[in-house]
């Protein structure tokens, strides 16, 4: 499943999707490991698979939260994005 | 105008109950239940060996458990079954962790597809669902599994209650925005669809610039339905598409939306008595029977 979570308001869209058929074939917790700002959980979804999701509280706040790991931070690459070996991870912005 | 119509509630969308008189649930082999507490509004729906026995839809309370209670006891009013017959419940919905009766929680993402593919079958591939307080769009396979979806709930733009607002500030019951949506001289511009409180501001602006009530409908429905269309694009469109949600009722949005995506939705069929607003509460139900029917084989086997 394609998930993206985040959200689009006036000043543009924030999204960050996971494909968590991809989660499936994990071996480590590197996206939770990796963000500074703790986005990431590993728990299970509806059919019980462990799968990366972010910290619903958080959500709202994508804009805010990543800004660090953004360009604007002083980052090349977004740590998350590095860190998923499976590619599960992307941006929208 | 009188005092009754200055104290009328114009975002007062009309609460529902259905039940299946010709159902009878005694000897059935499975009830179970669907509970959808919602941030706007919440719903019940009661499945009897898998076909729908009764639902209700009312507005969430202050409490969830006490609005997932009101649900459901207003679903089973006047019949003889009871919370205590039912055999597995699922709770969905932004309250879904408070539903004190439920066996399991999913997400309202899973259960709103899931109730989709139930209300209009296999072929359904893109759901809109448009709540009270959030719009999502998801993608599912045949089986109501779901694929891909995106939600916006960060603000009331694009959601029932951005509709309450603008019912309330132009004095129109709500239920009738959509079709006076379209008794318009021509095809007004759209106000601001970024926040429902600019979008409020606009509308009074427009009144006052001598712009009729029946535009100024046009315009916001307008804008709501590019809002909408903006969240469909990002993932999407497949056909067969479907709508779900109280704003599915709302014809002025529904239209705008098909236009602009270029799909018509699925129309619900009149005749299952099933109403748009249940999706999540009905998916919900429907995973309780999946579930239960799962717990029963596995305790079968262990035995």
């Amino acid at each position: 499943m394609i998930a993206n979570y985040g959200y689009q308001d006036g000043s543009g869209k924030y999204f960050v999707t996971i494909d968590t058929g991809k989660c499936e074939d994990c071996l480590g917790r590197w996206c939770v490991d990796a963000c500074p700002q703790s986005l990431f959980l590993i728990e299970p979804d509806d059919y019980n698979n462990e799968v990366a999701t972010i910290e619903i509280s958080v959500r709202k706040k994508l804009k805010e939260k990543c800004v660090p790991c953004k360009p604007a931070g002083g980052h090349e690459a977004l740590l998350c994005v590095e860190a998923c070996r499976p590619g599960a991870v992307t941006h929208s912005w | 105008m009188n005092m009754v119509e200055e104290n009328k509630e114009f975002w007062r969308w009309s609460e529902k109950v259905w039940r299946d008189e010709t159902m009878d649930w005694q000897g059935s082999e499975s009830i179970t239940a669907g509970i959808d507490v919602g941030s706007v509004s919440s719903q019940a729906v009661v499945m009897v060996d898998g076909k729908v026995y009764a639902y209700h839809s009312t507005r969430t309370g202050s409490s969830s458990p006490s609005s997932a209670h009101k649900a459901l006891d207003g679903a089973l009013e006047g019949s003889d079954l009871t919370l205590e017959d039912v055999h597995y419940v699922v709770g969905t919905g932004y309250g879904r962790v408070n539903v004190p009766f439920a066996n399991r929680a999913i997400t309202e993402i899973s259960c709103h597809a899931r109730g989709a593919n139930f209300m209009a079958g296999p072929s359904i591939r893109t759901i809109l669902d448009m709540g009270g307080q959030d719009c999502k769009v998801m993608r599912c396979d045949e089986n109501g599994k779901v694929q891909n979806f995106i939600m916006n709930d960060k603000c009331a733009a694009g959601t029932g209650r951005g509709m309450e607002v603008i019912a309330d500030a132009l004095g129109v019951p709500i239920e009738d925005i959509g079709s006076r949506s379209f008794e318009t001289d021509g095809r007004p511009p759209v106000v601001s669809n970024v926040c429902t409180v600019f979008a409020k501001s606009e509308a009074t602006a427009l009144l006052k610039a001598g712009w009729s009530v029946n535009n100024v409908l046009a315009s916001y429905c307008a804008a709501m339905a590019d809002r909408v269309a903006g969240l469909i694009e990002r993932i999407g469109v497949e056909p067969e598409f479907f709508i779900t949600g109280g704003i599915a009722k709302n014809e002025g949005v529904v239209n705008r939306v098909e236009g602009i995506i270029g799909v018509r939705a699925i129309p619900l069929d009149e005749s299952t008595n099933l109403d748009p607003q249940i999706a999540g509460a009905l998916g919900a139900a429907v995973f309780a029977q999946a579930l239960l029917k799962k717990e029963r084989k596995k305790a079968t086997h262990q035995g």
